[in-house]
């Protein structure tokens, strides 16, 4: 159910990006969704690639500041008011979203956007009993 | 300048408050000296039991004290010697004797505590009444005491010296620098008192705010707390239109008082009837011949509640024994130049970077590389902390990430006494000497 994603530390100057996207490429880690959170010192970079371990590894031989988290990948409905549905969901449970961003590619007819909660298994519980549809931790990255 | 051409038309003498005591031969200091010197040891050594163990490690007995240059037997008393006595055990008399504490930054977590006792107060004022006299403030001047009041002493000690000479004090405190200039100009302040980098702060305000400053009624600044140069002294000259004079001391031996300018601007007269001044080396501890620069190291003769034996101060300068055209006979010494520790000023306030090392161990599970970044932007100090990144203190949400910045910023401020802005950076880009981190960079100083 759940996907893993890897965080970068990245200090706000030029060409720090870059090499982050070089050391995966040098890897032949392919990035399969990213999200960039910055202030004007630092940025935290949020990857979903389809080798996470090697990802970490080559990261980590390369002096980056690395983390591991536990998101979710949710099919929304490729329409108005799609991604309004789920969040309503979401809100009328009490759950908190930390951060959300959206995967480029689709899934058949669906857009999948990548979740951040501090409880993942009770967000989980939730969507299912609502019938969301939640993609496989595996699958995600072949997207 | 115009305190040049001032002072050939002024008779010295109308600008010393204790002529006995600060026109002293040089024979009779040294008397004095030596009798006041041998008091302090008895009182020590009957109430203080650092210096009690001190003495009986070396084998010294008060009465083995024959000449002032026998105080080179003596030991040391170093800021670790406040530490491990915090709060009170250098206290020479009981609390009930005391009616202040004051204190400064230690040179980790907890800071230094100082006493005084009544007697102690009325020394320190009719020390700080002495370099204001020599300064040329009189009962006349209206003095703005910028210095924020509180713990330390610099605005006490200034306040205090203002009414014995008997001239209006304006205990404004630090801070708000608009405010400052309208009651400099409504209340027609004439005696500046605050720190040099403060007093070009108020410099660039007047200019942005296009007030001349010969509109207001300054005439003389008198700056401490912290090192400043020969050109600092030109610039705040030249841009307030006022004498800047610069006084000398610390909290452990007494505050503001111990050393200040005369209008001569030759180096600080040293209050010798209450302190003995040594020059050493910071290396050997050996005593250097006169004239030298080195470490200052003071005894205090005076003191009953605080009183310190050859403390080492970490300042270095140099005195000077020749006349001066003042008249006063006490010797002087130099701008200090310097530090023997890695203690850094800011804004006035002393900081450690040890004390920044243990607020960061403090945050669970941060045992970081840091670096200490100090500037001065538009004449005000800033302290930036760089702390490099690890995966303890590494979050994949902001709200977290920024936490741990405002958190630290917090406990910097509460500890340090001074704003810290912290500046996460990557690993490995804190440069490194041979493995081991440069922990201040001084920007000040280039």
């Amino acid at each position: 159910m759940k996907v893993e994603q890897i965080s970068v530390f990245i200090e706000n100057k030029s060409g720090r990006l870059a090499e982050v996207s070089g050391v995966l490429g040098e890897a032949n880690v392919n990035i399969r969704a990213l999200s960039l959170a910055d202030t004007s010192d630092f940025g935290i970079l949020r990857l979903i690639v389809d080798n996470s371990e090697k990802a970490l590894s080559v990261l980590r031989d390369r002096h980056f500041t690395v983390n591991k988290t536990e998101v979710i990948g949710v099919e929304v409905p490729d329409s108005p008011g799609g991604l309004s549905s789920i969040l309503r969901i979401l809100d009328n449970n009490q759950i908190n979203v930390e951060y959300m961003y959206a995967f480029v590619e689709r899934s058949g007819s669906n857009a999948v956007i990548i979740f951040r909660f501090d409880n993942v298994d009770q967000a989980i519980a939730v969507l299912l009993k609502n019938g969301v549809n939640i993609i496989d931790g595996e699958k995600i990255t072949s997207i | 300048m115009h305190s040049e051409s001032n002072l050939s038309t002024m008779s010295a003498h109308q600008f010393i408050w204790n002529s006995n005591a600060e026109c002293m031969p040089r024979e009779q200091i040294e008397r004095l000296q030596l009798e006041r010197l041998l008091q302090t040891l008895q009182l020590v050594s009957g109430n203080v039991p650092c210096y009690q163990n001190k003495f009986k490690d070396c084998g010294f007995q008060p009465g083995d004290l024959k000449s002032l240059d026998d105080i080179q037997d003596l030991p040391f008393t170093t800021k670790e010697d406040l530490r491990l006595n915090y709060p009170y055990g250098m206290f020479a008399v009981p609390m009930s004797d005391v009616v202040r504490i004051h204190s400064s930054s230690g040179t980790t977590g907890k800071p230094t505590v100082v006493g005084y006792t009544k007697q102690d107060i009325s020394t320190w004022t009719e020390l700080v009444a002495r370099f204001m006299t020599a300064a040329g403030v009189t009962r006349e001047d209206i003095v703005h005491i910028a210095f924020g009041y509180g713990l330390f002493t610099g605005a006490f000690g200034l306040h205090y010296g203002s009414e014995a000479i008997g001239a209006s004090v304006i205990p404004i405190s630090g801070g708000n620098t608009d405010k400052q200039i309208m009651i400099m100009q409504d209340y027609r302040s004439s005696a500046l008192v605050c720190t040099p980098s403060y007093g070009l702060t108020i410099a660039d305000r007047l200019e942005k705010k296009g007030i001349d400053p010969a509109s207001l009624a300054l005439r003389v600044g008198l700056f401490g707390a912290e090192p400043w140069s020969e050109q600092m002294r030109y610039e705040l000259e030249g841009r307030l239109g006022i004498i800047a004079t610069d006084n000398y001391g610390l909290s452990e031996i007494m505050g503001p008082g111990v050393a200040g300018d005369c209008l001569f601007k030759c180096g600080m007269h040293l209050a010798e009837d209450h302190f003995v001044f040594e020059i050493i080396d910071p290396d050997t501890g050996k005593v250097l011949p006169k004239g030298s620069r080195g470490e200052l190291v003071i005894t205090s003769l005076t003191k009953q509640a605080f009183p310190m034996i050859r403390y080492r101060t970490r300042d270095i300068t140099r005195i000077h024994y020749d006349a001066c055209e003042c008249g006063r006979t006490l010797a002087r010494m130099d701008k200090t130049s310097g530090r023997t520790d890695d203690m850094l000023i800011i804004k006035g306030v002393n900081v450690f970077p040890t004390q920044i090392e243990e607020v960061l161990l403090q945050i669970e599970g941060c045992q970081p590389h840091y670096q200490l970044i100090v500037d001065r932007v538009n004449n005000m100090d800033q302290l930036e902390v760089q702390v490099e990144v690890n995966e303890h203190i590494f979050f994949d949400e902001m709200k977290r990430q920024r936490q741990f910045v405002t958190e630290a910023e917090k406990r910097l401020a509460t500890v340090l006494g001074v704003s810290a802005k912290v500046k996460l950076v990557e690993p490995s880009s804190i440069v490194r000497h041979e493995g081991k981190a440069c922990r201040v960079i001084d920007k000040r100083k280039q």
